[in-house]
């Protein structure tokens, strides 16, 4: 049970990387297909908007995924990250693009650059989940044994299952986005954007649920054993809730029901990740079983309370961002705060210079003789506090009366 | 389980060295960015703080600005560090394997920290004029406590790599691991952590501040008060952080000597296990001694031991396979200390201007030295990590696991080495044009200038 628990949370993880990082990754390919003329323009600042606050955000769940999974299961992710390290490095190169293009989008003033700018969001909207698609579909057709780099190092990868995921990772991602950007064009009051990505989300709905649909077939041929696990037991009733959810999201869509089609869309990416997990389970990769991989019991509870504590201040944090965002005040022509409140001139917060300076030299002097010449841990802890309160005490008599005024 | 572990066997890797010099890279350009998540939000934070305070326009400009700035090289830091978190697999997976239910947790909670300080400063960003003054205040603090404790976890695996602890090998497997005691039970973290917090401070302060002061050596346009406050701030936490980080790295270097000293040989270059032993400036080690160098006699038991006849152990005491590159880690060192001690002896320079003048110093050459500084820091800054990192080769794991046994079996190494040169180059480009993008553009001050007196609430 305990063994089992932080798998819980990678594959947690993974569904919240898919659906929100996805749409995100979206969002690019969106750009890239936005058209010409202005109202290509509107699309893409559109994609842009509604993603800006949240997608370093989004993107943390990787990291999330990473160190948990070889915290919890070094074997495993050893095994996995040599093997399939071309397209997790391809995956790297995708996020490098996503985060630089950003960046740079903050700066540009021509449409040339912007247009430049958004092409390497595009491209990497491209690499990344059809990198990351393929890595799971390694590891989701035995390809990946335990090892050093014990798997070939592009059959891996570059295989009919691979290929399948990635193309279905790319077409997640492009629907999900369609279907949130219409969502939020909802919320700017934009009838014209509305309707562009109501069409984009039918489309690439009807696209998604092909290739999963098709793909099946594909399984069916290369990764056999993974085929007889997601049409029995649990896997098939998940897969089935997945089928459904995604029915449910292209009739909402379709009657311009876009809030709910969020969460009805993202639930079918859910249902789809833990399909695999049931297909698969206890088995990691072949020979490893999820016990086997597992780090040793201290370790595990340690993790466990670490994630649940951290899950305690990051969810409401998480809800705050989204409630904030979802609720229209992060748009650009959103309702403006409060006025600032007026307060004291700031010749009152100086403080006594001379009585101030003769403290610092003191904290000083106490600081190097409990640092730099005791040798004692406690010495050091109490020498290392005093001049730290030297560094601010000095900062605190300095700065009020160097910025202030005409001084 | 047992069987397991060992079938990540060590494989004989022919481009060992591209994989640490790729590593190698993807921190360099990561740690001046981690350098500005550390210090610079709570900048911008007291300067938004003052704002609130006097109802100054001049600090509302300045911390949004400042602030636009923080958000980018925050985008350009997730990725880079993204891409760390994706080479402890694809470079070192059996380090990974081998080790990743000791140290992993460490990264579990950076993991949060850094989720809370993207969320934080998503919302610290879009909130301005959204979000009430005290409100947008309290969004800023999460993100410097994150900086704060992201830095603490990451340092605390560094930590454990030099000095590890909290577990047991037995027969190539980890046993009686306990994570805690390895991360955060470890005296060399705390040294470590507090010499790495005040050089984020420093490299912040200097980088910063050149900025305004190359603007007023050029004389471009009007050093008014907005660029005197821009200035002041961080120029003021460098140049007291300066001297401080003296008395730091001597507690550092005491605290190597005691626990890693073959690095302290290698730092010096000391062959022989010395008592009183000298301190060589510059020179060249080869042959077991350093040529060329200036000889001073007994520093170096005075700086590692505080005696002057103390015993220092030299290369000698464990075989040639297990010492470190002597070169690349002496030259390091020296180079961190000699800038080091500029930038301290700035700092003071500074600060005995203000004891005695009460303003801050307007020579030109002091604005040139400024402006230098903030490069020179950054040296300083990379040049420590190489001197420890470099200096506990050839152990990933400090006497536990040598890198050579940590790397990927996988091929390639030198094409991915490559295109991330290529990338990181490119990357570097983008993020000089879009600073000199956010530089030019207009500040929205009420004349422009920012000459407005500092009591007068209506000209906001």
């Amino acid at each position: 049970m305990l063994d089992a628990l932080p798998l819980v949370f990678v594959l947690a993880g993974l569904v919240l990387y898919a659906v929100l990082a996805g749409a995100d990754f979206g969002a690019g390919l969106w750009q890239l297909a936005g058209g010409r003329g202005e109202h290509g323009d509107a699309i893409r600042d559109h994609a842009h908007h509604s993603m800006a606050p949240v997608w370093e955000a989004n993107h943390v769940w990787l990291i999330f995924v990473l160190t948990v999974t070889w915290t919890a299961y070094p074997t495993y992710f050893g095994s996995v990250a040599s093997t399939l390290s071309v397209p997790l490095f391809l995956a790297a190169l995708g996020i490098i693009l996503r985060g630089a293009s950003y960046a740079l989008r903050a700066g540009v003033s021509t449409r040339r650059q912007l247009r430049a700018v958004d092409s390497a969001f595009a491209v990497a909207s491209l690499i990344t989940p059809f990198a990351l698609g393929t890595v799971i579909g390694g590891i989701a057709s035995n390809r990946v044994p335990v090892g050093n780099a014990a798997g070939h190092l592009f059959s891996s990868w570059l295989n009919p299952t691979s290929i399948l995921i990635g193309a279905l990772a790319v077409a997640t991602s492009a629907y999900l986005a369609a279907v949130y950007l219409a969502a939020d064009a909802v919320r700017v009051g934009e009838r014209s954007l509305q309707d562009a990505f109501r069409t984009r989300a039918l489309g690439a709905g009807v696209a998604t649920g092909a290739i999963a649909l098709g793909g099946l077939v594909v399984l069916h041929g290369d990764a056999h054993s993974l085929f007889e696990g997601l049409v029995h037991g649990a896997a098939l009733a998940v897969l089935i809730v997945s089928v459904l959810a995604g029915g449910a999201t292209l009739a909402l869509v379709s009657s311009r029901r876009f809030a709910a089609a969020r969460y009805s869309a993202a639930l079918a990416v859910a249902a789809v990740v833990a399909g695999w997990a049931f297909a698969r389970y206890p088995v990691l990769l072949p020979g490893l079983t999820v016990r086997q991989a597992a780090a040793p019991h201290d370790t595990l509870v340690t993790l466990v309370v670490a994630v649940i504590a951290g899950g305690v201040i990051l969810f409401p944090s998480l809800g705050l961002l989204f409630s904030l965002t979802l609720g229209g005040r992060f748009d650009p022509h959103g309702p403006p705060g409060e006025p600032s409140a007026e307060a004291p001139a700031l010749q009152a917060m100086m403080a006594g210079p001379a009585l101030g300076a003769r403290f610092a030299v003191a904290l000083l002097i106490a600081g190097i003789g409990l640092l730099n010449v005791a040798s004692a841990a406690w010495a050091h802890a109490i020498g290392v506090t005093c001049l730290f309160a030297f560094m601010v005490l000095v900062f605190a008599l300095i700065v009020p009366r160097a910025v202030a005024g005409d001084a | 389980m047992n069987l397991l572990a060992a079938a990540l066997a060590p494989v004989h890797q022919q481009y060992l060295l591209a994989a640490r010099q790729m590593q190698a890279l993807s921190f360099a350009v990561h740690i001046p960015l981690v350098c500005f998540g550390i210090s610079f939000p709570l900048m911008v934070l007291f300067v938004e703080w003052l704002g609130q305070r006097t109802g100054d326009p001049v600090y509302r400009t300045l911390a949004r600005r400042w602030s636009r700035i923080v958000v980018a090289l925050f985008a350009v830091g997730v990725i880079t560090g993204t891409i760390l978190s994706f080479e402890m697999g694809l470079l070192w997976p059996n380090f990974t394997a081998t080790f990743g239910s000791v140290f992993g947790l460490g990264f579990a909670i950076e993991g949060f920290s850094f989720f809370l300080e993207a969320i934080f400063i998503g919302i610290y960003i879009y909130g301005w004029d959204r979000l009430s003054p005290r409100a947008h205040l309290a969004s800023g603090i999460p993100v410097v406590l994150t900086g704060f404790t992201g830095s603490l976890m990451v340092i605390a695996v560094n930590a454990w790599m030099n000095h590890p602890g909290g577990f047991h090998l037995r027969g190539g497997q980890v046993v009686d691991v306990n994570p805690l005691k390895a991360l955060f039970g470890n005296s060399f973290l705390w040294s470590e952590l507090i010499h790495m917090y005040i050089a984020g401070y420093m490299v912040t302060g200097f980088l910063v501040a050149g900025a305004y002061a190359f603007g007023r050596l050029r004389n471009s346009r009007p050093f008014t008060r907005y660029e005197r406050v821009a200035l002041v701030i961080p120029l003021t936490i460098a140049c007291v952080a300066a001297p401080v980080q003296v008395l730091v790295g001597d507690w550092v270097a005491r605290e190597v000597a005691i626990k890693q000293p073959v690095k302290l040989a290698a730092i010096e270059g000391l062959y022989k296990t010395t008592r009183g032993a000298p301190e060589h400036l510059l020179g060249w080690y080869t042959d077991g001694q350093v040529k060329y160098g200036i000889e001073i006699p007994h520093l170096l038991s005075l700086l590692a031991f505080h005696s002057w006849n103390a015993t220092v152990k030299g290369l000698q005491t464990v075989p040639p396979s297990q010492r470190p590159p002597i070169n690349v880690t002496r030259l390091s060192f020296q180079t961190m200390v000699g800038i080091g001690t500029l930038l301290a002896l700035l700092g003071v320079i500074y600060l005995a201007v203000w004891v005695r003048r009460k303003q801050i110093p307007a020579w030109r050459w002091f604005d040139a030295a400024v402006v230098l500084a903030g490069p020179a820091a950054t040296v300083a800054l990379i040049a420590g990590w190489v001197t420890t990192e470099v200096g506990r080769q050839p152990w990933v794991v400090y006497r536990v696991m040598p890198t050579s046994a940590a790397v990927t079996g996988a091929g390639g190494i030198p094409v991915g080495y490559g295109t991330l040169v290529v990338t990181y180059v490119a990357l570097a480009f983008a993020v000089a044009w879009i600073l000199r993008r956010l530089a030019r553009m207009p500040l929205d001050l009420p004349d422009g200038g920012g000459t407005a007196p500092a009591t007068s609430p209506q000209a906001a």
